[in-house]
């Protein structure tokens, strides 16, 4: 509510200052301009909203799968996690502007280049809380499972995994901010669709509303998915949510 | 500490630990130093303990007497530097609940059951029954969060008694309790043990409670943990915590404690 309130607002400012200040509208489009273009260009923003939103959705899911089994390959192993673990923290500090061209160049201009880089920037906030959640289970409780004679298989499937999923959903949500990005990115560097090409191609144009209108729906995007995996943790972990008296 | 386990589930050879019965004999349990300037802890040294099949022996001392390696050698979960532990298969149950959060009050007392291969639905209906019998009726589906900190240790009990170990390892099941649950806790639970008699292992440093549970009550030196004295306590059950009696026991065991 305080969100919608604070956004009137800023475009109410905004919208003033183009009127008053007499800007040109390429260099900052008003408010209402972008309201325009968003309805004119509905049809050419929705197809290429349904590019830019499978790379996303199906760049998280890549990131998801990976950064689980690597997550508990490392915690199941203290050698991958002296080998690997160092090395994830290095792959998030690869320049993805110096790699997004080279990727295009090995793979066209198709929806490889964009899995990549957007599995690359989601999958690095998806192995470290889940990590820690696995880590991070109470000793006492694993002492426990021993006594009931349980495997570690056992231990790692009744506790250990479900003590792991808020910090899985953690790391979903703070992907989700950074996946949309990551995917305007690899657009820029070579694409032919998508809200990224869109706004690339927009600016020479003039059409600085329309590359606006294509940011918007793409925020939008990233908020309704952040909204639907925060109602996801809600229903599925309410425990999660508690003030915790107890355990692990 | 995790690989040289024994698997506690296992029964010992001898035959009286079949029973229930717990013996261990001068037992020396060290720890290594934890960083290189300090010095190794020796927990227990030449501890003697003998609990008979559906005996309660609690056993209070000092903070940091080795009651817990205690019990966690009973329980199997570490092994002794010099002498002999024998046990029948013993669970056991802390001082916190330790209910996972995110399953109900009858799957967390069905845990031990998942782990052991009890069928999902045979499992519920035995912790749903003891739950009931344990005055948690209508809180079967209730998760931990939603219940009080009396009816948490309570599923913790019932999860305890179900894994079917004849021997219960209780490490001061009730000190996260305030006052008047505790005291109704252990009325509770002499009046449970008293209709299914198990061999237990109280671990405490509430001496009231040693005396209002136990047969007979341990006094631990401080570390390393020894055997000072022993009390038995002889008084007709259900105990009134009140009884003369009691009380004199009590202030004689505080007397030993204080050394």
């Amino acid at each position: 509510m305080m969100a919608a309130v604070l956004l009137i607002a800023l475009f109410g400012g905004w919208e003033a200052y183009t009127r008053v200040s007499g800007i040109d509208a390429f260099v900052l489009p008003p408010p209402s301009a972008i309201a325009t273009s968003l309805v004119d260009d509905r049809a050419l923003l929705w197809s290429n909203f349904t590019v830019t939103a499978g790379e996303i959705a199906l760049g998280m899911l890549v990131a998801l799968v990976l950064g689980l089994v690597c997550a508990v390959a490392i915690h199941f192993s203290a050698l991958l996690r002296r080998a690997i673990y160092p090395l994830l923290v290095g792959s998030q500090t690869i320049p993805i502007v110096l790699v997004a061209p080279l990727l295009v160049a090995w793979w066209g201009f198709g929806l490889m280049p964009k899995l990549a880089i957007v599995a690359l920037v989601c999958f690095f906030p998806v192995v470290v809380p889940t990590l820690d959640g696995l880590d991070r289970v109470d000793g006492d409780l694993r002492k426990l499972m021993r006594t009931f004679g349980a495997s570690r298989w056992q231990t790692f499937r009744i506790v250990e995994a479900p003590a792991a999923l808020p910090g899985l959903l953690t790391g979903m949500k703070l992907s989700v901010a950074i996946a949309a990005i990551a995917a305007t990115l690899a657009e820029y560097a070579g694409s032919d669709a998508g809200l990224g090409n869109l706004m690339l191609k927009a600016i020479p144009q003039f059409e600085t509303a329309r590359a606006f209108a294509a940011v918007l729906v793409l925020s939008a995007f990233s908020v309704a998915l952040f909204g639907l995996l925060a109602f996801a943790e809600r229903r599925l972990l309410p425990w999660a949510h508690q003030p915790r008296g107890t355990t692990p | 500490m995790q690989t040289h386990m024994r698997a506690p589930a296992k029964a010992q050879p001898e035959d009286e630990t079949e029973l229930g019965s717990v013996v261990l004999r001068a037992v020396v349990k060290t720890f290594p130093a934890e960083r290189r300037a300090s010095q190794p802890v020796t927990a227990l040294d030449g501890l003697t303990l003998t609990a008979d099949p559906g005996e309660t022996v609690a056993v209070v001392g000092p903070s940091g007497c080795g009651k817990t390696t205690l019990l966690e050698l009973v329980c199997g979960l570490t092994a002794p530097d010099a002498g002999t532990v024998l046990s029948a298969p013993a669970a056991l149950m802390a001082q916190r609940d330790l209910l996972l959060p995110w399953r109900n009050a009858v799957d967390n007392a069905s845990l031990a059951m998942n782990v052991s291969g009890v069928e999902r639905s045979v499992a519920r209906e035995r912790a749903g029954a003891l739950l009931r019998d344990f005055g948690l009726s209508g809180f079967e589906r209730a998760l931990p969060h939603e219940l009080s900190g009396g009816m948490r240790q309570r599923v913790a009990f019932a999860r305890t008694l179900l894994s079917g170990r004849t021997v219960l390892c209780l490490d001061e099941p009730f000190a996260s309790l305030d006052a008047l649950t505790r005291q109704e806790m252990q009325d509770w639970l002499a009046g449970t043990l008293a209709l299914a008699p198990r061999t237990v292992l109280l671990v405490t440093h509430d001496v009231e409670e040693a005396i209002v549970l136990a047969d007979r009550v341990l006094v631990l030196s401080p570390r390393p943990g020894r055997v000072v004295a022993t009390i038995d306590v002889d008084a007709p059950r259900p105990r009134d915590r009140s009884d003369p009696q009691l009380v004199a026991l009590r202030a004689r065991a505080l007397q030993e404690l204080r050394g």
